[in-house]
């Protein structure tokens, strides 16, 4: 049994694929040419839009039309189209990564719309998160609400003690891990009618308040974190739950509450 | 020709490194707070390298493309990291660890500096835990450990399905803390596209500022690249859209050998192809062959039922189903390493017996697992006489702990539920071996230009083993790079701030602007797209999975030609003052356009079979790799001439003295 030559017939599969129900779209996307600029609401139609095919790919469809007719691509941030980065951050129809839920932009399938649909396309919108291009927004604000007190502060050791010194029971490490699956996406952001980033600070809070290694400086880090956040310009929490519900990684409430404990023990300590 | 020196240290292959260490130069506190380093990429080699230099003391300046270092593509590796503790109690150690690894890679790695992996594998599983990252545990409260691909111990740490990203939050949670201090400088959005040497040595870059499109001048006393591999050379890979080789490129093109290009990584558990605006391949963790079982149907003629959506999977007996795995290779099964799984699945496929509408598809199974962990559960939940139903109820709660997101993943994307019906997969391009030559220092050979992670090509040989991708850009970056870039830099404790009005950065600069200008001002017809598309189906094609020197020498001449009508007819809308993907995309494939040529011209001369590199003129009768170890028992370092299809080969031998060389076999 010998491997033949059969490449050939990989690549004549690529291009033979059947085109089945494919679909017409109207989009209404917001164009803005740079942060000072001014933006606004502009409709383009697409044509050829197959159902398993993805959000983005829909885009890509776009765009390819623009650098046809030499028009400037509508831009718009992506990177991994796997749903782990977070890069990716279109308010699509009113929802944070469009319909569906536990899902970012990058895994929606056009299989969630219908021939003749017009969908409506925006950047997450937030003060803290100020439009660049088009699409693209500045999450820096994120990197500096970390940098406040989002890790423990340990040098990498040649010498540090042995992982399992220190058991941590299972319950405590499946809460941790869940809180740490945020990918700093900014849909909660996005979602909350205050543009509170409670979730985002607190999933980071609430993964080190669960482990040993990070109780010894909570109470430093949640209110510098805290701190960053309210002067990055973000909202306050209300308790509404938007967040919640469009988190891609379900990122669960239950840390907002934690990190709130967290805050009023620091606040009260010494 | 030359024969390359890879300065390993002398002495018994477990003292190498330790007494290397105990001889180094070394650099004062005060006097690190003299020098500049800039690190491309912020990944888990160029993350904890910055990490743990700015730690030291040094400034670091990092680059990255994305709006934040937590992007890196290395967020998107699943199934976990590789460590010698031998927690599990099932043989492990260093030994057996470095034994598996160069092994694994079909004996084309350097012996020295897979050891030393191995022997601090363990320290970064130290360090991550005390860094927070939360890792899966036991009921017990100690860490768990699975098994990966070509290994026979269960050696992998995991945190679910998401090992990468909460091992890069732990590098961009290090890096924060110096952020924050001031020791490292953040440069968000830009992308480094030349390399600066004075006086023959790496001392800066030119960056464009992707937000604002200006061109900067960054002086530093040694540069680090940190920025991945070049699997998009094939368009569809699991990388990032944005992934590319031009940081490591551009320090090729300045002199930095590029090695062993043609050992690729095709892995086999992707998601399948669904059509042709496909813009990206998405991985399956290969941890989930620890459960899965990969078949395809035993009768041509059921194979074609179900392409044609007669017949279900689920239909099919036991008996007509071929585990072809299991079948070839007994000992390992479905956990045989990446290359031999890959090939294996494309042998069925190009045989008939692929399972999709395409035919390129086989499928990953879970059901055994779910009646296994079910019956498992039953027990000891004490549930007496358990129906078929509530066992298989069990086992997928099980199997949703430990792989939940990603049956979600394959769910969305497919439009099937993997828990009633198996997976579909078929092998991607994914992870390159072959990268920047460098020595034992992970110095490139440009003095002060060194390679971490991906980027650089020395310890997987010619296939990478799961689950040490991790381990390698994390060894590279907390506990190797800061010796031995220390020891480089113990010379320029005096230098002082390199100046970037210097004559080199004025040319560089001059040089960067003179490329974007020509690609914007082309008076072009089609899109950057087009022609990456284009590459990546040659390169798919005639350079994949399975080469013969016909296809290589095409490739080569139509690669050329593809690089001619991409310099004449790509079209770039837009300006170079603002942001711009398609000029960033443009830069980057013009690399890529240039690398798959050197890439063919390198699987051309390697005339044998080695880990992913598999010349059909170079088999055994059973259609495994045939190695020539006596006239290509060398690592291929290639140097820039002006035009990749004539680069010269520089060889680095490879002597294996603490291991017995063997044919690599998984039966």
């Amino acid at each position: 049994m010998r491997l033949e030559v059969k490449n050939a017939h990989y690549s004549l599969l690529i291009t033979q694929y059947p085109i089945l129900e494919s679909m017409k779209l109207t989009l209404k996307i917001w164009r803005q040419k740079s942060a000072s600029a001014k933006g606004k609401i502009e409709t383009y139609q697409v044509d050829g839009i197959e159902p398993d095919m993805s959000f983005l790919e829909m885009l890509d469809v776009l765009n390819e039309g623009f650098v046809e007719k030499n028009e400037e691509p509508v831009v718009f941030d992506h990177d991994c189209r796997e749903g782990i980065c977070g890069t990716c951050s279109l308010q699509i129809n009113g929802e944070p990564h469009g319909p569906d839920s536990l899902i970012t932009t990058c895994q929606l399938h056009m299989r969630k719309f219908n021939d003749g649909d017009t969908i409506v396309i925006e950047p997450f919108r937030a003060t803290a998160f100020p439009v660049i291009k088009d699409l693209m927004v500045d999450r820096s604000s994120f990197d500096r609400i970390q940098q406040a007190g989002g890790y423990i502060s340990v040098n990498t050791s040649g010498n540090t003690q042995d992982a399992n010194n220190i058991p941590i029971s299972k319950e405590d490490s499946d809460l941790s891990f869940n809180a740490a699956t945020c990918i700093g996406c900014g849909a909660c952001v996005a979602a909350c009618k205050n543009a509170s980033a409670m979730l985002f600070t607190a999933a980071k809070v609430s993964q080190f308040a669960l482990l040993p290694q990070g109780k010894l400086e909570a109470t430093r880090r949640v209110l510098a974190m805290v701190e960053q956040m309210d002067k990055e310009g973000f909202g306050n929490c209300t308790n509404t739950g938007a967040c919640e519900i469009e988190c891609p990684k379900g990122i669960s409430l239950e840390n907002i509450a934690r990190m709130n404990r967290e805050f009023m023990s620091a606040s009260t300590e010494g | 020709m030359s024969i390359l020196d890879s300065k390993t240290p002398k002495g018994p292959l477990s003292e190498k490194w330790s007494k290397y260490k105990d001889e180094i130069n070394l650099v004062n506190p005060a006097n690190k707070r003299n020098i500049d380093i800039i690190v491309i990429g912020t990944g888990l080699a160029g993350g904890s390298a910055a990490a743990t230099l700015a730690e030291l003391g040094y400034n670091v300046k990092t680059f990255c493309y994305q709006d934040s270092p937590r992007r890196a593509h290395s967020i998107a590796a699943q199934g976990g990291i590789n460590a010698a503790k031998n927690y599990q109690n099932d043989g492990d150690s260093n030994y057996r660890l470095f034994h598996d690894t160069v092994k694994g890679g079909d004996y084309r790695s350097r012996e020295s500096n897979v050891y030393r992996l191995a022997e601090v594998s363990g320290n970064i599983i130290d360090q991550c835990v005390a860094q927070g990252v939360p890792f899966a545990r036991e009921y017990g409260g100690l860490l768990d450990n699975r098994s990966f691909g070509g290994v026979l111990v269960s050696r992998t740490f995991y945190a679910k399905g998401q090992t990468g990203q909460q091992l890069l939050l732990g590098a961009y949670s290090a890096m924060n803390r110096q952020i924050n201090r001031g020791k490292i400088k953040a440069y968000n959005r830009h992308e480094m596209l030349d390399l600066v040497i004075v006086g023959g040595k790496a001392r800066g870059i030119i960056a464009r500022d992707l937000v604002s499109g200006e061109i900067e001048r960054h002086s530093a006393h040694a540069v680090v690249i940190a920025s991945g591999g070049y699997a998009n050379v094939f368009y569809l890979s699991t990388n990032a859209m944005g992934s590319n080789v031009t940081a490591s490129w551009k320090v090729h093109k300045k002199g930095a050998y590029f090695a062993n290009l043609c050992f690729t990584q095709i892995h086999p558990t992707c998601i399948p192809v669904s059509g042709d605006h496909q813009s990206k391949l998405t991985l399956m963790s290969e941890s989930l062959r620890n459960d899965g079982r990969i078949w395809v149907p035993a009768k041509l003629e059921d194979a074609k039922a179900i392409q044609a959506g007669k017949l279900k999977p689920t239909e099919l007996k036991e008996e007509d189903r071929d585990y072809y795995l299991e079948r070839r290779y007994p000992a390992f099964g479905n956990l045989v390493p990446r290359d031999v799984a890959s090939r294996a699945a494309k042998e069925r496929c190009d045989a008939g017996f692929g399972v999709n509408k395409t035919g390129a598809a086989v499928y990953l199974d879970f059901e055994s697992a779910f009646l296994r962990y079910g019956k498992e559960t039953a027990k000891t939940q004490h549930i007496e006489n358990p129906t078929d139903e509530k066992i298989r109820e069990l086992g997928k709660a099980v199997i949703e702990t430990k792989y939940g997101n990603l049956f979600q993943m394959y769910e969305k994307i497919v439009d099937q539920n993997p828990y009633e019906t198996p997976m579909m997969i078929y092998p991607a391009a994914h992870y390159t071996m072959g990268g920047i030559w460098v020595d034992y220092d992970l110095q490139t050979t440009i003095p002060g230009c060194y390679a971490a992670g991906e980027a650089n090509f020395s310890d997987h040989g010619a296939n990478r083993l799961g689950a040490s991708a991790l381990m390698q850009g994390l060894a590279d970056g907390y506990f190797v790079l800061p010796y031995t870039i220390g020891s480089y830099l113990a010379a320029d404790i005096r230098t002082g701030p390199i100046s970037t009005e210097l004559p080199e950065f004025e040319e560089a600069e001059k040089n960067v602007r003179t490329q974007l200008e020509n690609l914007i001002n082309n008076k072009g017809t089609k899109s950057v797209d087009h022609f990456h598309k284009r590459l990546g189906k040659i390169m798919w094609d005639k350079v994949g999975m399975s080469r013969n020197a016909t296809h290589l020498n095409e490739a080569i001449v139509e690669i050329k030609a593809l690089r001619d009508e991409f310099y004449k007819d790509v079209r770039v809308p837009g300006t170079a003052n603002e942001m711009n993907p398609e000029l960033e995309k443009a830069a980057r494939v013009a690399d890529f356009l240039e690398l798959g040529e050197l890439f063919a011209k390198d699987a051309l001369h390697r005339n044998e079979s080695c880990g992913g590199h598999f010349r059909e003129e170079y088999q055994t009768k059973d259609g495994e790799a045939l190695r020539d170890d006596e006239n290509f028992m060398y690592a291929a370092a290639w140097e820039y001439t002006g035009n990749p299809a004539d680069a010269i080969l520089h060889k680095e031998d490879l002597n294996y003295e603490n291991i017995e060389v063997k044919t690599r076999s998984y039966k």
